[in-house]
């Protein structure tokens, strides 16, 4: 599904990523976990496509297809889905307005007719129901004056809607309280299937209790330094993240 | 205030007095405003109330003057009004700046329709509303009757006609007896590159009356020059907006005035500019009574190399205590090369007040635009999405809703133009 190629990445000629590798595969949930200014959310970035990030060296191929040099709206047509840390507030653009444009434009690149608006009404119901969303809440503006748990929450309703093949969710989990966070977990669970992948960073080991990781990958200092199962998420947990940020030095 | 006196008459000004010459017989108040104007001739920047908009140097050539309609004029008139939706319920067509009784619609019931008529000297000091003065035809009058609700809007159709480029000069008086309610709406169409305009909309408002007022200008003369003259009686309310999406050089000079207690008075706009377009929007309010409320909320997009200016003056007199102004203008610049003036002002005579403006010049959040085409929809659609949100929120001050439908049309239909890199 997803191959990060010696992937290193300069912000105002900072290196932040360097010669970073990591594979995920088909169905697969990958975590990663890492102490603050590892490069984490840069990775996400990067894949999604934002600008401001220079490319120094490496690639990144979804299915085998390098999408370094596709713009942002490309690679979500592709399947890649990054929910954000923090969601972009947007007002005067309604939340409805912004999911139907955002589902026909991802069909219009694959070559699919938009959708009915019935269709696309009945589709946004049922995430909502599902998510516990307000539907009411969807008429309101992107983001604004939504509390943190609204703004995730969202964040999974549009990734369940936009059915991608490849989810990053950079730190999801901030700003949750336990409820939301169980709410939200189990939004990703249902969508979990063979043909779909999962990135899930994050800085505790909590999510992953909710969110059960086939693979964690420990990253310090814009790489990946170490990698196992799940019992590696509960190992830093207890220690920290001392040891391999020193590896990594 | 300093008066500039230019030393040599530029080509544009010999014309305009040689225009004025071949007038048959100007009565006195006409010979008076032109008498006037060669006083002050076309501004420049020395002016203050015209230090972003420099009209000297716009306004090279004086095109010549539009004749009464011809058949074939009123016939295009026919022809294009045709093809074009209806903004109100009644409509009233004015082609070349004169008023076509044949292409217009009955008044309705509370409507007096005074006909045309020779309006009262305006007393400004300013080169374009004497130039309106010495050259506009009779005036188109239209009266709301005391108490009278009239139902949809009532338009008013400013036609110019195809065909060699001409100035196109116009007055529209507009009286709201005490309690009346209406809604008008000014559509400017039909001018191409070359013609110039110079419009005079006079609005009064009676005691408790209501009136929204829409400006709709997405045609393309070289030259729109537009001034509104709009006085309020007590309790009153006056609600106005304009959409500026086409012209070359566009300005429009609002002089309001709250004359009586308690009244409303708000103005609301988008300016939608490209190219090399410039469009100044200046506006004076006066306070001269107690308890008026006053709302100014603009909103202005500028692309290319494009030029857009906002001079809000609001001035609170002695005895005008208990007033409440805000004032607001925000701009979005789309290139490096795209300029905005804004210049708020407040001069406060009285002590008893809340008086607020706010300007602000930004650009696009690039974090909006980055999230939005995370979703897949492509950058060109994000930005025009993101800029419409932006544009509505001006549009939304009008009231109406057929005509923030059309004003959301046009404003649409720049977005796109833009889009696809016209």
């Amino acid at each position: 599904m997803l191959e990060v190629k010696n992937l290193s990445v300069c912000i105002d000629g900072k290196q932040i990523l360097d010669d970073l590798s990591l594979t995920v595969k088909n169905g697969e949930v990958a975590a990663i976990m890492g102490p603050n200014g590892s490069g984490k959310s840069t990775l996400s970035y990067v894949i999604a496509g934002k600008p401001d990030y220079e490319v120094t060296g490496g690639d990144i191929l979804l299915d085998g297809e390098s999408i370094l040099s596709l713009p942002p709206h490309e690679r979500a047509a592709k399947g890649i889905f990054l929910a954000f840390q923090y969601p972009v507030e947007i007002p005067g653009v309604a939340t409805m307005t912004f999911l139907k444009a955002a589902l026909n434009a991802q069909r219009r690149a694959r070559g699919e007719a938009d959708l009915t608006t019935p269709d696309f009404i009945r589709a946004v119901r049922g995430a909502a129901q599902s998510l516990k969303v307000d539907f009411d809440m969807l008429k309101r503006p992107v983001n604004v004056g939504f509390s943190g748990g609204e703004k995730k929450r969202i964040e999974i309703l549009q990734m369940s809607l936009l059915a991608p093949k490849l989810c990053v969710l950079d730190e999801t989990d901030s700003g949750l309280d336990i409820d939301a966070l169980r709410i939200v977990a189990e939004g990703v669970n249902a969508l979990r299937r063979g043909d779909r992948s999962f990135l899930v960073i994050t800085h505790y080991q909590r999510l992953l209790d909710h969110i059960r990781p086939d693979v964690v990958h420990v990253m310090a200092k814009g790489r990946i330094v170490a990698t196992g199962g799940p019992e590696l998420a509960l190992e830093l947990e207890r220690n920290g993240y001392r040891d391999y940020s020193e590896q990594a030095a | 205030m300093t008066l500039h006196s230019p030393v040599a008459k530029t080509a544009a000004e010999t014309e305009l007095a040689q225009a004025f010459s071949a007038l048959e017989k100007p009565d006195g108040n006409r010979a008076a405003a032109i008498s006037a104007f060669e006083k002050i001739g076309l501004p420049t920047r020395r002016v203050e109330a015209w230090h972003y908009t420099d009209l000297r140097a716009g306004m090279r050539r004086a095109a010549p003057l539009a004749p009464a309609p011809s058949a074939d004029s009123i016939a295009a008139a026919r022809a294009a009004l045709a093809d074009r939706e209806r903004l109100g319920e009644v409509r009233f067509v004015l082609v070349d700046g004169h008023y076509v009784e044949e292409l217009s619609d009955c008044a309705p019931e509370g409507l007096g329709l005074a006909g045309i008529a020779e309006p009262a000297p305006l007393a400004r000091a300013d080169a374009v509303v004497l130039l309106n003065e010495a050259f506009a035809p009779a005036a188109l009058c239209v009266v709301v009757g005391e108490g009278a609700a009239l139902a949809g809007p009532i338009e008013i159709a400013h036609f110019t006609g195809p065909g060699e480029p001409l100035a196109v000069y116009s007055r529209i008086v507009a009286r709201l007896h005490p309690g009346a309610r209406a809604t008008f709406v000014e559509s400017f169409l039909g001018a191409e590159a070359g013609g110039q305009r110079n419009a005079v909309t006079q609005v009064s408002l009676g005691a408790g009356a209501r009136c929204e007022w829409a400006t709709l200008i997405d045609d393309s003369p070289d030259l729109h020059l537009e001034s509104q003259f709009v006085t309020v009686g007590s309790d009153a309310d006056f609600n106005g907006f304009a959409l500026v999406s086409g012209g070359g050089l566009v300005r429009r000079q609002v002089f309001a005035r709250h004359d009586e207690p308690g009244a409303r008075i708000s103005f609301s706009g988008l300016s939608l500019l490209d190219g090399k377009r410039h469009a100044d929007t200046t506006l004076e309010i006066a306070h001269g009574a107690p308890r008026g409320t006053s709302r100014e909320f603009f909103r202005h997009i500028v692309a290319g190399e494009a030029v857009g200016v906002y001079q809000g003056k609001v001035i609170v007199e002695q005895y005008a205590q208990k007033t409440d102004g805000v004032m607001k203008s925000q701009a979005i610049l789309l290139s490096p090369t795209a300029a905005m003036n804004n210049k708020p002002e407040l001069e406060i005579f009285a002590d008893d007040v809340v008086c607020g403006h706010g300007a602000t010049v930004g650009a696009l959040d690039p974090a909006q635009v980055f999230y939005l085409e995370a979703r897949g929809i492509p950058r060109e659609q994000a930005e025009a999405m993101l800029l419409e949100a932006f544009g509505v929120e001006a549009i939304e001050k009008l009231v109406d809703p057929v005509l923030v439908e059309a004003a959301l049309q046009r404003a649409r239909a720049w977005l796109s133009r833009r889009g696809t890199g016209r």
